[in-house]
């Protein structure tokens, strides 16, 4: 309260006046949203209107800025500016076709999305759930929800793909953005998108969203006197956590639960462990970790995390977006059970080629040039010396 | 330890006994007595003899190990990846009402990335006299403020629309954090930039965005970014972790926590709102008849009983008992905290630890004297504005149960007679 005083106190307007635009913004509004029409109807003697006028006031009055900073230039702005808002302001110049889309997609989005856009495992769907919207589970994809065309095209482009974005150029955003609204059965297979026919699209859900209504709907009536004696009847327990069971446990709850799961296992966990233990004795020399530079497997270490959005490696490490990658080096392509690779990638695998030094650098370098089809959509690592390192990391990994 | 010294230590300890005795002639059967001798006290232990660690042995200092349970912890069914996802603070855990940085909930986009100051660039363009660009160390030459604000995501208390599903306060409500800011605040860096020639400002936006992959755009409206939006480099005293943004975020003190962009690396002026994938596919509240609300910023006001709760059950039995909790309002101050112990047939106002503060965590305690008894409890909290905090009935007669987001609702604890406590529903 007091800064918004010393902050406008002294414009034109009075200061009682002020004070009452401060006091009426800073406490009592409870929802300052401009929503479009309400906000360029809204009366310039209202006291949120004041409240701009004042800042606006301070401006001008305050003329000499502090002088930080320095100018932006065209080029920087370009470069950043990318967004793109729902009338199409921002869209570059480009084009795309469902078919050109297709490819890009399997290639570049399938591994989370789904050939066709029907998402795999716990990643979003994109396709599908066209009017389930008040069902008890609606399915919101870019078909079934999403207000406008242009947040596709706005997010693809510089946030996608997941570990690699901005990578995308302006036509294959087009074409995917194509792709995908043919999966939403929005356009035809011969669709081509473009910044010329973009806002001809009409997005089923368009008319679909509300601005905030809370302060007509919600507000009056939870802002009621509250009760507070003999409120209720009875109260009755109606619904428990504990029935599902869907709380992560504590860490230290599943370790004593194991520990005593082991101690019931009795003396055939014990020989197991000894078992086990004996043979991590017995590889341990076998392998070769003596060729090692731990230098260069820590610089490694720094670069794979660029790798790690979609790779584990190491102790338990599983199949996500991509294979995990123990033991990569020396191995066959295309071996890890359970992952769904490429065809490319699967028949150079049965072809008998190996990951080693050279084919992981080339590959590294530029993968979708070396494995057309890929479905990993890293661009690839620019620094010979970036490809060393990260190759002498999963070198140390060599199970 | 001299003759001298004893003698005196020995008619202390013969005072204090005479005044426990009255005073447990007063009590009654209220006090506990021991009836051996508790040997941490007279025997004398290593602590009390050898010697602690020299300074510097943690040049920067973490919880003691006998804490190590006080950590963010993840549910991870919720989402596909821990990289685009959501742990939790352990609210269960904590009193008073900063949150240390170290345990506050972090939510990424694209995963917490790691930018150094020397290459952290802030451009502000779009309709502003002139676009500028501003480095970290240019940020740290304008006049600064410090606020304290909570920081709540949207979808906190999210997954308990169709029923209590979680079990503790840490999941059901540690979407939150609270911490005091020390930053810029945006109207004096648009100042900077100017908005003379920015025409008719009630109508003009700011877009933010971030520097990750994700770039987690937001379009806010101007008035709220003239108002009190902070372009924030340090918490609680401190630079931001990385995981909060380091080195720059914004705060956006009310709204909800997508909004408040980590690694703020561009703010446009805008004659609209860009309906960027995070307010439309996301953030957005959808009603029962299928339709969805959009633009909704502001938290409302929201309590929780944080002890008991189901990660903080009562060990010590029947009698004097501390009920506490957090409150909030993205409205304002808190004013009130109520709180039930049947389940919400009758309730009594809690004592604020402080006065409220302006979208900030206010501390609730209420001291009673609990006869062992199984307990429904409930909190209900007040702001400035009247609003008082809805049932998850009223709420859902408003919304049904696929909005997802601003979840506000008065949640209910089951503490049993063990003083185990489970998250429930109530009629």
């Amino acid at each position: 309260m007091s800064k918004s005083l010393k902050l406008y106190g002294l414009t034109g307007v009075s200061a009682i006046a002020v004070l009452t635009a401060a006091y009426n913004f800073a406490d009592r509004t409870i929802a300052p949203m401009p929503s479009d029409a309400p906000i360029l109807a809204a009366d310039s003697g209202s006291p949120d209107m004041m409240f701009i006028a004042s800042a606006r006031a301070e401006a001008a009055a305050d003329a000499k800025r502090m002088g930080l900073g320095r100018e932006a230039l065209a080029e920087e702005v370009a470069a950043w500016d990318l967004d793109v808002a729902p009338d199409g302001t921002g869209l570059p110049v480009g084009s795309g076709s469902v078919a050109e889309g297709e490819e890009v997609f399997i290639a570049q989005c399938a591994v989370c999305h789904g050939d066709f856009a029907e998402g795999v495992g716990n990643w979003p769907k994109l396709a599908g759930g066209d009017g389930t919207l008040a069902d008890e589970d609606p399915l919101k994809t870019v078909g079934s929800y999403w207000p406008y065309l242009s947040t596709a095209w706005d997010y693809i482009h510089r946030s996608m793909p997941f570990g690699a974005a901005q990578t995308l150029s302006a036509d294959d955003t087009y074409a995917m953005v194509a792709y995908i609204l043919y999966s939403n059965f929005i356009v035809e297979d011969d669709f081509v998108l473009s910044n010329e026919n973009f806002l001809e699209v009409e997005m089923p859900n368009s008319d679909g969203f509300i601005v905030d209504d809370r302060a007509e709907t919600e507000y009056p009536r939870f802002s009621e006197p509250a009760c507070m004696e003999n409120c209720k009847d009875s109260v009755e327990i109606t619904m428990r956590a504990a029935v599902l069971d869907v709380t992560p446990e504590e860490e230290g709850e599943a370790e004593a639960e194991e520990i005593m799961e082991d101690a019931n296992a009795g003396s055939a966990a014990d020989e197991e462990i000894e078992q086990m233990a004996a043979a991590e004795t017995e590889a341990e020399p076998a392998a070769e970790t003596a060729a090692l530079d731990m230098a260069l497997v820590e610089d490694g270490e720094n670069v794979f995390r660029q790798c790690k959005a979609c790779h584990q490696v190491g102790e338990g490490a599983q199949n996500r977006v991509g294979p995990q990658l123990n033991g990569v080096m020396g191995r066959e392509m295309a071996a890890v059970d359970g992952f769904r690779y490429s065809k490319t990638l699967e028949q150079m695998g049965a072809d008998g080629m190996v990951w080693n030094e050279e084919t992981m650098a080339e590959f590294m370098a530029d993968p979708r040039g070396y494995i057309k089809g890929t479905k990993m959509s890293f661009a690839g690592l620019r620094k010979d010396e970036d490809i060393a390192a990260v190759t002498e990391y999963l070198k140390s990994f060599s199970q | 330890m001299t003759a001298d010294n004893e003698n005196k230590g020995a008619s202390r300890r013969a005072f204090l006994k005479g005044a426990v005795a009255a005073g447990g002639a007063v009590a009654g059967a209220g006090m506990a007595r021991a009836a051996e001798p508790d040997p941490l006290i007279t025997e004398v232990q290593h602590w009390a003899s050898g010697l602690g660690e020299g300074v510097d042995a943690t040049p920067y200092g973490m919880p003691i190990e006998f804490e190590s349970d006080v950590i963010r912890r993840n549910v991870e069914w919720l989402t596909a990846d821990t990289i685009s996802s959501i742990n939790f603070t352990p609210i269960h855990a904590l009193d008073g009402t900063i949150t240390p940085q170290g345990c506050a909930f972090e939510r990424h986009h694209s995963g917490a990335i790691e930018l150094k100051k020397e290459d952290y660039r802030l451009m502000i363009n779009g309709l502003v006299d002139k676009p500028l660009i501003f480095t970290y160390e240019d940020l740290e030459r304008f006049p600064r403020e410090n606020h304290v604000y909570f920081c709540e995501c949207a979808a906190n208390t999210g997954m308990e629309w169709a029923g209590a599903q979680l079990n503790g306060a840490q999941f059901t409500h540690g979407m939150i954090h609270n911490m005091e800011y020390s930053g810029v605040s945006l109207r004096t860096l648009l100042t900077e930039a100017g908005l003379e020639s920015t025409g008719d400002l009630s109508d003009k936006w700011v877009y933010v965005e971030g520097a990750d992959a994700s770039s987690n755009g937001r379009s806010i409206p101007m008035e709220k970014a003239l108002d009190d939006v902070l372009v924030a480099f340090k918490a609680n005293g401190e630079a931001l972790r990385k995981e909060h943004g380091y080195p720059v975020r914004l705060v956006v003190p009310g709204w909800e926590g997508n909004m408040w962009v980590k690694w703020l690396r561009r703010v446009e002026v805008t004659d609209q709102a860009i309906e960027s994938r995070e307010e439309t596919s996301k953030y957005t509240d959808t009603l029962e008849d299928g339709t969805s609300r959009k633009w909704t910023w502001v938290m409302d006001a929201k309590s929780v009983v944080t002890t008991p709760s189901p990660q903080s059950p009562i060990k010590h039995g029947p009698g004097p008992l501390v009920i506490t909790g957090l409150a909030w309002s993205g409205h304002g101050a808190i004013t009130r905290v109520d709180v039930s112990t049947d389940g919400g047939k009758n309730w009594q106002q809690a004592r604020l630890a402080a006065e409220g503060q302006s979208k900030a965590l206010s501390r609730f305690y209420l001291d009673i004297d609990w006869d062992g008894s199984e307990m429904l409890l409930q909190s209900r909290a007040h702001d400035e504005t009247g609003y008082v905090q809805p049932s998850k009935d009223a709420l859902r007669d408003v919304r049904g149960e696929n909005s997802i987001y601003h979840n506000n609702c008065i949640q209910t604890w089951w503490v049993k007679e063990n003083g185990e406590a489970e998250n429930v529903e109530v009629s």
